[in-house]
């Protein structure tokens, strides 16, 4: 069993007055990394500030160029979404990668993103749609935003609401998923804009990263380089050599699907 | 801590510890025990209720997650003693050996039939199915419950 303190405040200022309380708290969003972790005893937190009560968090907007979603936003709400499926049908299939239907009902996109499991799928697109990521305090970029293994901008207590991705002219995002835990073991999201391409890479290194060197190659119209195994993860599930090949193969199936 | 909840249309007012699973209070408070702990890894699916009306994995959901809800697990499917379409489908299509997974998989079958209606294809429900693991039959009978449970259902 669980041992926490749970608490289900109504509002944002209520939540982050619980967390200020000091102690080792943690936000709960859909629970569905967190509750794991708590269970398998990586994470042991005294307390849990539930935020699914507080109003306003789920919704999804096409505002402008930007296509708004609450950080409560269920993953099969965002994949099943109109406006997601019409401005940004790249999102809506990644989001439909990810888990299974019953994690679909339950995780939520701001979960996803303040816990930047480097496997995660969200962090590529919000790194490749050059997404704002709002919080209670303010805002982030997305490329200042994800700062490594499970690492990101956010301050101790920072609560996301609400994250705009931009929508592009073009998108497409393949993944190779590991058969048994559905998460990446690479996956690579390519945002078409007027402006250039983006492309974000995930599952392959300590964290989602930009592959700045495709994007040139892209945008050149040249041969894309192959990405240097250097600074990618190896461990039981695959060496770095596999992963950085990957991440080429990944590449070309997005290219190819780009719409 | 106290919570509320609709299980299989009554009304729980209980007194459980804070960070109870769902799962827990199904089965240790209100001896629901048809809703099984395979993995408590949220791999499995045996586990899987309906929380207002989709689909969720109980050992990952906290009690109070839950609370004001309604759920429905798979003691609460049948009516007046009559199987419930989609478990008569399984038991007519044999998509069962030892059962353990049983409830969890009806549970996704409703989902499934709740998300694709009563024609959805064999793929997509291979594909919907990735959440739920059955260690004895190979699926082949559990798929062809299912098509057979949402068609019924209609």
């Amino acid at each position: 069993m669980i041992d926490a303190a749970y608490h289900r405040p109504a509002s944002l200022a209520e939540a982050a007055a619980l967390a200020a309380r000091g102690g080792d708290v943690a936000y709960l969003a859909g629970g569905h990394t967190l509750i794991p972790a708590m269970k398998s005893r990586l994470r042991a937190p005294d307390a849990l500030v539930d935020l699914s009560a507080i109003a306003g968090l789920d919704g999804i907007a096409l505002e402008g160029d930007r296509l708004r979603i609450g950080a409560m936003a269920r993953h099969a709400a965002v994949a099943d979404g109109e406006d997601v499926k019409r401005a940004i049908p790249a999102l809506a299939k990644l989001v439909s990668l990810i888990g299974d239907p019953q994690v679909r009902n339950r995780g939520t996109l701001g979960g996803s993103v303040a816990n930047n499991d480097p496997a995660a799928d969200y962090p590529a697109a919000v790194l490749a749609l050059d997404a704002v990521i709002e919080t209670d305090r303010g805002s982030h970029a997305a490329d200042d935003f994800f700062q490594g293994m499970f690492a990101t901008a956010l301050a101790d207590g920072e609560i996301i609401t609400r994250i705009g991705f931009r929508v592009p002219d073009a998108a497409a995002y393949a993944k190779f998923a590991h058969p048994a835990s559905r998460y990446a073991l690479v996956g690579v999201f390519v945002a078409r804009f007027a402006d250039g391409v983006r492309v974000a890479v995930t599952g392959a290194g300590p964290g989602t990263f930009r592959w700045t060197a495709a994007e040139a190659a892209i945008a050149g119209g040249g041969v894309v380089p192959a990405l240097a195994p250097d600074d990618l993860n190896s461990d039981i599930h695959a060496s770095a050599e596999y992963r950085a090949h990957l991440a080429g193969v990944m590449l070309a199936r997005a290219l190819g699907d780009l719409k | 801590m106290q919570i509320s909840l609709n299980v299989n249309g009554v009304r729980h007012d209980l007194d459980v510890p804070p960070a109870s699973l769902l799962v827990e209070v199904l089965r240790d408070h209100l001896h629901l025990t048809g809703t099984h702990i395979g993995c408590d890894t949220s791999q499995c699916g045996a586990c899987n209720v309906l929380m207002d009306g989709k689909a969720a994995k109980s050992c990952t959901v906290l009690a109070g997650q839950a609370d004001g809800s309604e759920v429905i697990t798979i003691e609460g499917l049948a009516r007046d003693g009559a199987l419930h379409p989609m478990q008569a489908a399984f038991k007519d299509a044999h998509g069962l050996q030892c059962g353990f997974c049983t409830p969890g998989m009806v549970i996704a079958g409703l989902e499934i039939a709740r998300r694709h209606g009563p024609d959805v294809d064999e793929a997509t429900i291979r594909h919907d199915l990735e959440g739920n693991l059955c260690r004895c039959t190979g699926y082949a009978n559990i798929v062809k419950a299912i098509k057979a449970g949402a068609e019924a259902m209609a």
